[in-house]
């Protein structure tokens, strides 16, 4: 299982990353931005993608949008770890095709949650 | 006077300043000394009035300044209009102080806890190891031994539950530290604040520079460089509608969407 981390602060990125460790995930990968993200999804082999939303360049919401868009990569599991906590931004983002959202500060116990219903959502097809 | 209530421009009142001006110098020429003393009078006035027009503008281009960095998020429209984005960015501030004051006191709580369980397993290993030494070198006897296995396993099962209170500390200390990004973002914006409220007070010095040389002189371009307003980020304990107020509320919202 290869996870991409996409977020612009690298602390926030390495806190996921020391989470998933944790969680057994141990094979993940870290990008700052979605223009930097979506080269590394299209090269194949990224499993799920979990990304903030606010980065420069390209944000979380576009970065979801192309990979929706993308033949590909349609089917990625995606889950949004993010400060913006607007109504309509999480309706957006449902509607994009997230399949988790989680609003920062958050706690271990909600990012290995969703990271779960997540997987299973996806087994069960 | 009267002849300026018409004219509230700058452009106005280099016209109206030529003017006199110029009729100043046909009455010298004609030497009629009584409305020369009148004109020059007159001249005092509209300079007066130039400086008023200038005063009027840096004081109304500083109300602009003012008002142009009002926030836009997690207020009511009441709110709004006495709050300015300086004490807005205040706020934000004392949000960042606040949040790396919880986040280093966190951490530390959490070595504090942390610190003498690791005592507590140096302290019990050291004691485990002369024993266990002994027992390598066959010097207890087979009341010692039992003794021994005992206290060995009280330490394998208390040291199960301090490993897992150690797990959970450093966890906790991991998650304290999310406030780099809290944080990293709200000063992000006040520096935006920042460089736009410099800006603003360039615009100002130079509206203050007019000022100083009424009576001539080239009028710098009315600029408006006023920023979209900065999307706000949800981050702010708040009440407003638009936001969600924690997971709970994200987690109904997407239930509601069918997730």
């Amino acid at each position: 299982m290869n996870i991409l981390i996409v977020d612009d602060f690298s602390t926030m990125r390495r806190i996921i990353k020391n989470l998933l460790r944790d969680l057994g995930f141990t094979n993940t990968e870290e990008a700052d931005d979605g223009s930097t993200a979506l080269p590394i999804l299209q090269k194949g082999g990224i499993d799920f993608l979990i990304t903030d939303w606010n980065m420069p360049k390209m944000t979380g919401i576009d970065l979801l949008k192309a990979v929706r868009a993308d033949a590909s990569l349609e089917g990625l599991p995606i889950l949004m770890v993010t400060a913006e906590a607007k109504r309509e931004q999480i309706v957006e983002a449902a509607q994009a095709g997230v399949n988790g959202y989680v609003v920062k500060p958050f706690t271990a116990a909600v990012l290995q949650e969703k990271i779960e219903r997540i997987f299973e959502r996806v087994e069960a097809g | 006077m009267s002849r300026l209530t018409d004219t509230n421009s700058y452009e106005g009142y280099i016209q109206e300043l030529a003017h006199t001006t110029e009729l100043l110098q046909e009455k010298i020429e004609q030497g009629k000394t009584n409305e020369i003393s009148e004109l020059i009078d007159s001249i005092k006035e509209t300079r007066d009035r130039g400086l008023y027009l200038e005063v009027g503008k840096l004081t109304r281009a500083l109300h602009d300044a003012i008002s142009e960095f009002h926030i836009d998020a997690y207020l009511d429209d009441s709110d709004k209009k006495d709050m300015s984005t300086i004490s807005d960015a205040t706020d934000r501030l004392s949000y960042v102080m606040n949040l790396t004051d919880n986040a280093a006191n966190r951490t530390m709580d959490m070595v504090e806890a942390s610190l003498p369980i690791a005592q507590d397993i140096g302290h019990d290993t050291s004691k485990l190891k002369k024993d266990w030494q002994r027992l390598g070198k066959r010097e207890i006897s087979y009341e010692q031994f039992g003794e021994l296995y005992k206290e060995m396993g009280t330490f394998l099962e208390a040291n199960e539950a301090r490993v897992e209170n150690l797990q959970q500390n450093l966890t906790n200390i991991l998650m304290a530290q999310d406030y780099q990004d809290l944080t990293g973002q709200v000063i992000k914006r006040v520096v935006t604040l920042v460089q736009d409220v410099e800006g603003s007070l360039v615009k100002l010095v130079k509206l203050a520079g007019n000022v100083e040389q009424v009576g001539g002189l080239e009028m710098e371009p009315e600029e408006h460089s006023s920023k979209p307003a900065q999307e706000e980020i949800g981050i702010f304990p708040t009440k407003n509608e638009e936001f969600v107020s924690g997971q709970d509320d994200v987690d109904d919202l997407l239930s509601s969407l069918g997730f």
